[in-house]
C-alpha cells in the first residue's frame, strides 16, 4: 500500500471539519513544544548573541569548522571506497560455489556485521597504536573499522541484489556457454549493482555517521572540533547544534539522492518481490540508514 | 590460560554486558512507544503531524548518534543542567536511554510504516466497503496485520540498538565498549583475546535476536 492516504475515505464536510481542529491542536502542539525549547533556552542565556556570535566569525570556520569536517570527510571517503572493495570480495565470496570460500566469507561477514563498529575501532586503536604498525593509529583504526562494518553490510547487498536477479539471466549465461564465475561477473553483478546503488548510498550515510565514532577514540573530526571550540568559547552547546546541522544538511543530500536514484532506477529493476522475501527487500530498502 | 582467566577475576565483564542490556531494553521500550506515535503521525489524515512527524524522522535519521549521545550530557547536563537522577551514574544512564530513544524512534517509526506498507490496498478498501471509519479500520484491519509485517524491520531496530548501546560511551557510561578500553590498556599482553571475548559476547547477544526475529516474522506473517 504506497499510496497510504487510501486509508482514509475522501472527507465529508464533518471529516473536513475534524481535520481541521484537529491540524489546530496539531500546529498549536507543535508551537508550544518549539516555544517551550526557546523559553527554556532563553531562560538559561543560551539565546544570548555573545553565544552565536562566534559562528559569524571567519576564524570559528577557519580553525574549527571546516577542519573538522574535512577530517569527517576524509575518513568517510577514505571508508567509502575500501568498504567497496571488501563488500565485492566478500560477497562475490558469499556467491562462490566452492563451499569452504562460501562459508568463511558468510562466517567472516556475520561476524563483523554483529559486533558493534565502536568495539572494533577502540581494538584497532589500541592494537595498532601497540605494534607501532602504522603513521597514524587513529584515523587507520576509524577508516578499517568502518570498512569491516560496512563493508560487510555491502557484501550483503552484492549477495541480495544478485539472488534478486531473475533466474533466467544466469540460466542464459549458461545457455550461451558461459561458466558460473563468468556469468556471475559478467552477467549478474552488473546488474545487482545497478540495482543495489540507492542501497549502497545510504550505506554511505550511515558511514558519515559513524565516522563520528571517531571522536569516542579521540579523532579530530567535526563533533571533537565543534567541543573544542565550544569550551574555548563557552559556547558548546551552540557548538554542538552548529556540528548537528551540518552532518543532518549533508546525510539529507546523500538521503535524497538515494531516493531519487531509487526512484529512477526502479524501471530497470522492476520486478515483483518473491514471496517470503522480506528480508531481502529490507537489505535492499534505500530509506534504511541505520547502522 | 590462567592469565586469561584471571581476566574475569579482576574484571566485572558481566556487569558491563548488563549495562548494555539495561541500556537497550529501556531504550527499546521508549523508542518503542515514541515511534510508534510518531508512525500514527506520519499516516494520520492531519497535515501538521504528517509534517511534524516527517521533520522528526528527518532531522533524528540523519545526526550521528554519538552527536546525540555527546550532546545529552556536554549540551543537556552540562549546560542547561538538566538531571534525570540524583546518583551521577543513574544520571548519566538515564541520559544515554534518552539519546538513545530519540535516535532509534526514528527508525522504529519508519519501520512501522513499512509494516504498513505490506498491507494490501483492498484491506483498507474492504474496510471502508464495510462501512468501517478510520480509526476503527486502522485499529481492526490495518494495524494487526502492519504490526506482523513490521516484525522484520523492529527486529533490524533492535539489533542495531543492541549494538549501538555501545556508544553510551560518549555520555561517560561505563559499559563494555569502556571496560574493553580499559582491559585492552592496563593487559596489554592479551590484546586480542580481550576484544575477542567482548565480540563474542555481542554475537552471543545479536545473533539469536536476529534469528528469533526472523522466526517470529515468517511465523507471524499474512499469507497472500
Amino acid at each position: 500500500m504506497s499510496a497510504q492516504q487510501v486509508l482514509f475515505d475522501a472527507p465529508g464536510p464533518r471529516a473536513k471539519r475534524r481535520i481541521l481542529v484537529g491540524n489546530i491542536v496539531g500546529v498549536l502542539f507543535v508551537l508550544g513544544l518549539i516555544a517551550w525549547v526557546i523559553f527554556a533556552l532563553a531562560g538559561q542565556g543560551q539565546l544570548d548573541a555573545a553565544k552565536w556570535t562566534p559562528f559569524l566569525e571567519a576564524r570559528t570556520w577557519q580553525f574549527f569548522i571546516l577542519p573538522g569536517l574535512l577530517s569527517t570527510l576524509q575518513a568517510a571517503a577514505v571508508a567509502v571506497v575500501t568498504s567497496i572493495v571488501f563488500g565485492l570480495i566478500f560477497g562475490v565470496g558469499r556467491l562462490s560455489h566452492v563451499l569452504p570460500i562460501r562459508w568463511l566469507a558468510g562466517v567472516i561477514v556475520e561476524f563483523l556485521r554483529a559486533v558493534p563498529v565502536l568495539l572494533m575501532m577502540i581494538f584497532l586503536w589500541l592494537a595498532l597504536a601497540r605494534i607501532e604498525a602504522v603513521e597514524d593509529p587513529i584515523f587507520a583504526a576509524v577508516v578499517i573499522a568502518l570498512t569491516l562494518y560496512n563493508g560487510s553490510v555491502i557484501a550483503e547487498l552484492v549477495r541480495s541484489g544478485v539472488h534478486g536477479l531473475p533466474k533466467g539471466q544466469r540460466e542464459a549465461g549458461m545457455a550461451i556457454g558461459m561458466t558460473r564465475g563468468q556469468s556471475l561477473r559478467s552477467i549478474e553483478i552488473p546488474q545487482a549493482l545497478v540495482a543495489m546503488l540507492p542501497a549502497m548510498v545510504s550505506q554511505f550515510v550511515v558511514i558519515l555517521k559513524d565516522s563520528a565514532l571517531g571522536y569516542i577514540i579521540g579523532y579530530a573530526e567535526l563533533l571533537q572540533f565543534s567541543r573544542r571550540l565550544g569550551v574555548g568559547e563557552g559556547n558548546l552547546l551552540q557548538a554542538l547544534l552548529i556540528a548537528a546541522v551540518i552532518f543532518i544538511l549533508i546525510n539529507f543530500a546523500l538521503s535524497s539522492l538515494a531516493n531519487r536514484l531509487s526512484g529512477y532506477l526502479s524501471f530497470r529493476t522492476a520486478r515483483k518481490p518473491k514471496k517470503d522475501n522480506t528480508k531481502k527487500v529490507v537489505a535492499m530498502d534505500a530509506t534504511n540508514t541505520l547502522s | 590460560m590462567d592469565s586469561f582467566l584471571s581476566l574475569f577475576a579482576e574484571y566485572d565483564v558481566p556487569g558491563a554486558f548488563w549495562v548494555n542490556i539495561q541500556l537497550t531494553f529501556w531504550a527499546a521500550i521508549w523508542s518503542f512507544l515514541l515511534g510508534a506515535i510518531l508512525a500514527l503521525m506520519r499516516i494520520s489524515p492531519i497535515a501538521s503531524l504528517q509534517w511534524f512527524g516527517a521533520a522528526y524522522v528527518n532531522i533524528f535519521r540523519n545526526t550521528p548518534l554519538t552527536v546525540i549521545i555527546a550532546f545529552g550530557i556536554l549540551g543537556l547536563w552540562g549546560q542547561l543542567n538538566v538531571i534525570l537522577a540524583e546518583d551521577f551514574d543513574l544520571n548519566f544512564l538515564r541520559l544515554a536511554i534518552m539519546g538513545l530513544s530519540i535516535y532509534h524512534a526514528a527508525f522504529v517509526c519508519e519501520a512501522i510504516r513499512s509494516g504498513v506498507n505490506t498491507v494490501p490496498l483492498g484491506q483498507a478498501e474492504a474496510a471502508r466497503a464495510i462501512g468501517l471509519s478510520f480509526l476503527p479500520a486502522a485499529r481492526l484491519i490495518i494495524f494487526p496485520q502492519a504490526l506482523r509485517g513490521a516484525v522484520a524491520p523492529l527486529g533490524n531496530v533492535l539489533i542495531a540498538l543492541t549494538k549501538n548501546s555501545t556508544v553510551a560511551f560518549a555520555g561517560s557510561v561505563v559499559e563494555s565498549s569502556n571496560l574493553m578500553k580499559e582491559m585492552i590498556e592496563f593487559r596489554g599482553d592479551l590484546v586480542i583475546p580481550i576484544f575477542l571475548i567482548f565480540a563474542m559476547g555481542f554475537v552471543i547477544i545479536v545473533v539469536p535476536v536476529g534469528l528469533l526475529t526472523t522466526w517470529l516474522s515468517k511465523k507471524l506473517a499474512v499469507s497472500r
